[in-house]
């Protein structure tokens, strides 16, 4: 089990991250971007 | 059923899953559900008609080259906890632009996949994640870099939006002709080498190579059952020798080498071998 301790510790962080960005609203500006036709992606902007 | 057919059926759901949105292809309009703020773990374009999701590297240039710098928790944090529990496995498993290079190697065409240079030009996936995922969007406000100039998932996002809109059809250019190329480039690639994109560009892969070491999903190789015979390295579309290195940072966990072994002595999964600690040779774990 003790080989597995990073990736937990990694899942711990990334959770702890993703809370983090919930709280500042980063979801928000992703969706944001997201729903838009991102132009300079498909290549028009 | 075989590894191979239960890998194309995962590969081929998660493909529909991220593109779920069909009524987008008809009528060439983009999702605006709430999902859309979430992360896919795959490299999917947002600006794809189907797309449910968003893309982790397009979000993450997209937040980098914002006017005023603010770290990217929520992104950094989807994107380490894919890299800690599946690796690689994401790219051989989840990515829609990893299937597609998949289907184009099935297509009978010249293969080559050793050559001399392979070994340097995989460094230039991480040169791409630095330069124009990260140092050049933090450098110029909003310009994605990546998604500008290279990336061909959005290229083919492009294409369906052009075919079924009028208004983005006669706004085509020079950069869209730029990225044509650039996507028949590793349509043609994708021919003749194995996922020509993921071996040299993609810098999610890039990203997730790092955790394949330490990722719940791994590789396991059991030393006393190991005879040497060298045909999981044989096997290794990605060109790498699992037998000295099971957990390389290029391996996107296809599985073709477990299934070449003759004496099963690599073992692939959620927490392989868990119980087989001593026997395995896993630098990571303190083995040879």
């Amino acid at each position: 089990m003790k080989k597995y301790l990073p990736a937990v510790m990694f899942i711990l962080l990334a959770v702890l991250l993703i809370v983090i960005g919930i709280i500042l609203q980063q979801p928000e500006s992703v969706f944001n971007k997201a729903v838009r036709i991102c132009m300079e992606c498909v290549g028009l902007g | 059923m075989d590894r191979k057919k239960i890998r194309f059926g995962i590969q081929a759901a998660a493909t529909l899953i991220q593109n779920a949105n069909i009524k987008g292809f008809l009528t060439g309009s983009i999702f605006e559900g709430a999902t859309k703020s979430v992360c896919v773990p795959g490299l999917n374009c947002y600006s794809c008609p189907g797309a449910i999701g968003a893309c982790p590297i397009g979000a993450l240039q997209s937040h980098l080259s914002s006017m005023k710098f603010k770290f990217p928790y929520y992104i950094v944090g989807f994107l380490i906890f894919f890299g800690a529990v599946l690796g690689r496995a994401v790219c051989g498993f989840l990515c829609p632009f990893g299937f597609f290079q998949d289907l184009l190697y099935k297509i009978p065409f010249y293969k080559k996949n050793r050559f001399r240079i392979d070994k340097y030009l995989r460094y230039l996936k991480y040169l791409i994640l630095l330069l124009l995922v990260i140092i050049l969007p933090l450098t110029f406000d909003l310009i994605p870099f990546f998604c500008k100039y290279v990336c061909p998932s959005g290229t083919v996002a492009g294409i369906w939006l052009a075919a079924a809109d009028s208004n983005i059809r006669s706004a085509l250019g020079p950069l869209f002709n730029w990225k044509l190329i650039v996507l028949l480039i590793f349509i043609v690639l994708g021919l003749i080498i194995k996922r020509p994109f993921c071996k040299y560009i993609c810098p999610l892969g890039a990203i997730y190579g790092f955790f394949n070491r330490i990722s719940v999903y791994r590789m396991t190789l059991d030393k006393n059952k190991c005879i040497n015979c060298g045909a999981c390295a044989k096997a290794c579309m990605m060109n790498v020798d699992p037998a000295k290195n099971p957990n390389s940072m290029e391996c996107i966990r296809c599985g073709e080498c477990v299934d070449a072994c003759p004496h099963k002595a690599l073992q692939m999964g959620f927490m392989p071998g868990l119980k087989k600690t001593e026997k395995t040779n896993d630098p990571a774990v303190g083995g040879k």
